[in-house]
């Protein structure tokens, strides 16, 4: 009898030391639809510099920028969808979406990705942009590792395929575009779905 | 016999084990996060930690956050120690 109890105080003490220090609420919906938003932007992406006359992408001002801000608005929507979906999901589980474990997340996730983000622009300014998706996949991955601690949902298999695909991209900087979309589009999908289906639809 | 001995009475109770177990994997936490994470009373909680910290198991910061009066708490070096060696003594108990 006394067994049961103690068996029972440890499974205890793991939940509250999960709970306490990982943020669970994140939705494996938003991973696949900013999969989604990847796959249109970089479709996006390829038509606008498929019409530019031009086989391959220069910094001469206009196709350039307009792919930069379509960068910017797939990283800006995606970013709005996971909050809003973790936000409800959050309210559903009826935990706090704002509370250490989030910040602390949030914080370490922002950490390596804000590093690589400037390096990417400093170097995009001396005109050297052929390791650009190798560094975007490279840094996402260390993002996702290091935030990987304070959450549950394996995002540290994710960040590691990222990481590895970074590397591949940086030795073949010819097929960047392609290792992007499979990157950031179908890797998201994939992960997302995993994650919907395996926390989500309970 | 020696495996009851490793087994710490301050810990024998549901909320002193929750209480350690939230401060083990955080560098501290506040009185409304226990409160919320263990759910229980103000006044359990409070006896919990009082009880805890005289066994100096943990450290209990008073200060103010602007106006409002903010306890927080964590482990202390011994807390830490003896918290592991109890819950080695009950995985012990548990395989045996």
């Amino acid at each position: 009898m006394e067994e049961n109890n103690y068996l029972k105080d440890i499974s205890e003490i793991k939940d509250l030391m999960n709970k306490s220090s990982r943020f669970i609420s994140l939705s494996g919906l938003s991973g696949i639809l900013a999969g989604i938003y990847a796959l249109i932007g970089a479709a996006v992406a390829y038509w606008l510099v498929a019409n530019s006359g031009r086989q391959y992408l220069i910094l001469d001002g206009k196709i350039f920028r307009l792919v930069l801000l379509d960068l910017f608005l797939i990283a800006f929507i995606s970013i709005v969808t996971a909050i809003y979906l973790t936000t409800k999901k959050a309210k559903k589980n009826n935990v706090k979406v704002w509370d250490a474990s989030s910040r602390r997340l949030i914080l370490n996730f922002l950490i390596p990705l804000v590093a690589g983000g400037l390096y990417i622009l400093i170097i995009l300014g001396q005109q050297k942009y052929g390791q650009t998706a190798a560094l975007m996949l490279i840094f996402y991955g260390l993002a996702l590792i290091n935030a990987s601690k304070y959450s549950i949902g394996k995002i540290r298999y994710l960040g590691y395929i990222e990481i590895v695909l970074g590397l591949i991209c940086a030795m073949f900087p010819g097929y960047g575009f392609w290792l992007w979309v499979f990157g950031f589009g179908v890797l998201h999908i994939v992960y997302g779905a995993l994650m919907y289906f395996k926390y989500d639809m309970k | 016999m020696s495996i009851i001995t490793n087994i710490n009475k301050v810990f024998d109770h549901r909320i002193r084990l929750g209480i350690m177990s939230i401060l083990m994997v955080n560098e501290y936490a506040d009185f409304n996060t226990l409160k919320e994470l263990l759910g229980v009373t103000d006044g359990n909680l409070a006896n919990h930690t009082k009880s805890l910290e005289q066994a100096q198991y943990i450290i209990i910061e008073k200060q103010f956050i602007g106006r409002k009066p903010n306890t927080r708490y964590s482990t202390t070096k011994l807390g830490k120690a003896e918290f592991k060696k109890h819950i080695n003594a009950l995985e012990k108990l548990i395989n045996k």
